[in-house]
């Protein structure tokens, strides 16, 4: 009887359970990946436990108590405003990450329909699409990011959509090569011959194909994400104070720099992990993808 | 290469052309009206209808868009809202003290990064490659103005070596010199990271070519491949890539005059967006958008000049 059901199991589903497993073997053998797999892991549960982990509320001022140096209540000291920094620190993984992801999830989505639909439809679309793309790529990200901001004024959302705008071209870009390539393929036109619709096989059978250096260049992107955010937020036009972001808390520490350096020294160094994270486990992910780059 | 050089240019007039017309439909895409922006909302009617006018924006879109192009083929670039001086001029003042900086950041980004690619992919998998591919992908995750305020720190702060704050201008040379290292670093820095890991996977790739494999059989000293065979081909995607940083610089120049408060671009386009200057902002995007053309073109025809097989 097992010898029966063998034959039957799909090909498809036994090589892609040992591919993905393959994959897992590389990436867990690249030490550094791992490494920043467990810390991308670590600022996740420290964000969604923010106030739990932090020993005061972010926020609560004491104008007494301001600018002080560490002490055993306050490990990384008090602001301007006499507000815990290493409170505030924790709660800046929150918006931090949010904005991280969410960007990068929302100019991901974005980019690949473009470039996807770009690639299968062709023509006229294509050519103004990927036009439209190459102009926004040749742009400096952080250029784009303050002409947008300075348009739509500031706020966590706005600063969302800015950061994901200069995502967008970049996912357009990867989605668009391969999709050239694989609408010729036989499988899609063995769809197309069977009569499934357009949107179906681009979600059923072009999708699937690309999505590994999508999942890549996401880790990747969500690295430069947080770090154009902390940048944005340093020139002051992410999101408005009081809520506690690294990059204004980076700013608001130079003024003391010499006297109290950890104002905005220590709010970097956790800006610094979080990017050199992300940024491990992309690079990690690449490798598994491509072993020849590394 | 004369004809490519004439296509290349040809083909560069619509891409500026579709730049400047979305640098243009961003700017009127301001929620609320601008003149009430800059004012604030308690101005006078009068006030507003003066300024929409000195502004142009109580025109239709359409004469808007030509008096702007009309102007920019005219190198007319508007006047600023807020100190009414022709923007040119303000842009003007400051481009020298950009040029300088990211001049003197791609020298220290080339002469640290292309040595230390050359060197890891040699030592591929080593002590050295580890640490070197770690510590530029630490200055990739690092922004420039973390580095710039960690150089601040050390080198200004404590050890008391440099100025903090890099206004000097040119007519101190010494003076202005000796400001501009601190900047420098900082971007040259964060460029180091890109040049050295673009450096590395071509070397990586030109190292597992068959002729360089030739000529190691022949016997050639491991010097001698290095420089003559494998450093040559490999310079090619290198030099385009200077391009690429040069445009990447500009974002990092903007934090960088930002830190250590020095003019230029950047801090002229940060105080712009944060004072709602739009006309100023909209001149210093359209000099940003000639100058990221004008850096692809001569890219491309470095790239072709080097490598005529590019040409096609």
């Amino acid at each position: 009887m097992a010898a029966t059901t063998a034959p039957n199991t799909p090909a498809s589903s036994i090589q892609y359970v040992s591919q993905r497993k393959r994959a897992w073997r590389t990436f867990s053998r690249n030490r550094s990946a791992l490494v920043g797999l467990v810390l991308v892991i670590l600022l996740v549960l420290i964000a969604i436990f923010a106030p739990l982990i932090a020993p005061y509320n972010p926020l609560s001022q004491s104008t007494i108590n301001r600018l002080q140096g560490p002490s055993s209540e306050h490990w990384l000291g008090r602001d301007p405003y006499g507000r815990d920094v290493f409170s505030r620190i924790i709660y800046g993984t929150r918006v931090a990450l949010q904005v991280g992801i969410l960007s990068v999830l929302l100019g991901g989505i974005l980019g690949t329909s473009i470039g996807v639909i770009a690639a299968y439809f062709g023509g006229k679309i294509e050519a103004l699409l990927m036009r439209l793309v190459d102009v926004l790529l040749s742009f400096p990200d952080l250029i784009t990011g303050l002409l947008v901001m300075a348009v739509l004024g500031s706020g966590m959302e706005k600063l969302i959509i800015a950061i994901a705008l200069t995502i967008t071209p970049r996912f357009a870009r990867i989605a668009h090569g391969p999709t050239l390539g694989l609408k010729e393929k036989e499988f899609v036109e063995a769809a197309r011959a069977l009569g499934q619709r357009n949107p179906v096989i681009l979600v059923r059978h072009i999708l699937p194909n690309i999505g590994g250096e999508l999942v890549v260049l996401a880790s990747l992107w969500t690295a430069s994400a947080i770090r154009l955010e902390a940048s944005l937020s340093f020139i002051g036009l992410g999101v408005p104070p009081p809520t506690a972001t690294w990059g204004q808390m980076i700013r608001e520490g130079t003024v003391y720099l010499s006297s109290l350096p950890l104002l905005s020294l220590a709010p970097g160094v956790a800006l610094l992990i979080t990017v050199f994270a992300f940024n491990l486990v992309g690079d990690g992910l690449r490798d598994v993808l491509d072993p020849r780059s590394r | 290469m004369f004809r490519f050089i004439i296509k290349r240019l040809l083909l560069a007039i619509p891409t500026l052309f579709a730049v400047l017309t979305i640098i243009f439909l961003l700017m009127r895409v301001v929620p609320g009206d601008p003149a009430y922006a800059v004012l604030g909302d308690y101005a006078s009617e009068e006030a507003v209808t003066a300024l929409r006018e000195q502004m142009g924006i109580d025109k239709p879109i359409w004469r808007q868009y030509l008096t702007y192009m009309g102007g920019i083929l005219r190198g007319d670039l508007g006047d600023s809202l807020i100190t009414r001086q022709p923007a040119w001029d303000q842009i003007r003042t400051v481009l020298p003290y950009s040029l300088q900086l990211t001049g003197a950041a791609i020298l220290i980004a080339l002469s640290l990064g292309i040595p230390f690619g050359v060197i890891t992919a040699v030592k591929r998998n080593t002590g050295i490659d580890y640490v070197v591919r770690i510590v530029s992908l630490a200055g990739l995750s690092a922004p420039a103005f973390y580095i710039g305020l960690l150089l601040m720190y050390l080198l200004s702060a404590k050890a008391g070596w440099f100025p903090a704050i890099s206004t000097a201008g040119f007519d101190d040379i010494g003076k202005n010199l000796h400001a501009l290292v601190l900047p420098a670093i900082t971007l040259g820095l964060v460029e180091t990271a890109y040049v050295t890991r673009m450096t590395r996977s071509v070397m990586l790739n030109v190292l597992s070519d068959d002729y360089v494999r030739t000529a190691r059989a022949k016997g050639l000293r491991n010097r001698t491949v290095l420089m003559r065979h494998a450093l040559r081909p490999g310079v090619v995607p290198i030099v385009a890539l200077v391009g690429i940083f040069t445009i990447g610089l500009i974002g990092g120049s903007v934090l960088t005059e930002e830190v250590f408060a020095r003019p230029g671009l950047g801090k002229l386009m940060v105080g712009a967006t944060t004072r709602r200057d739009y006309t100023l902002l909209q001149a210093i995007m359209v000099v940003y958008a000639l100058i990221i053309v004008v850096v692809n073109i001569v890219v491309d025809i470095i790239y072709t000049w080097i490598d005529p097989r590019v040409q096609r």
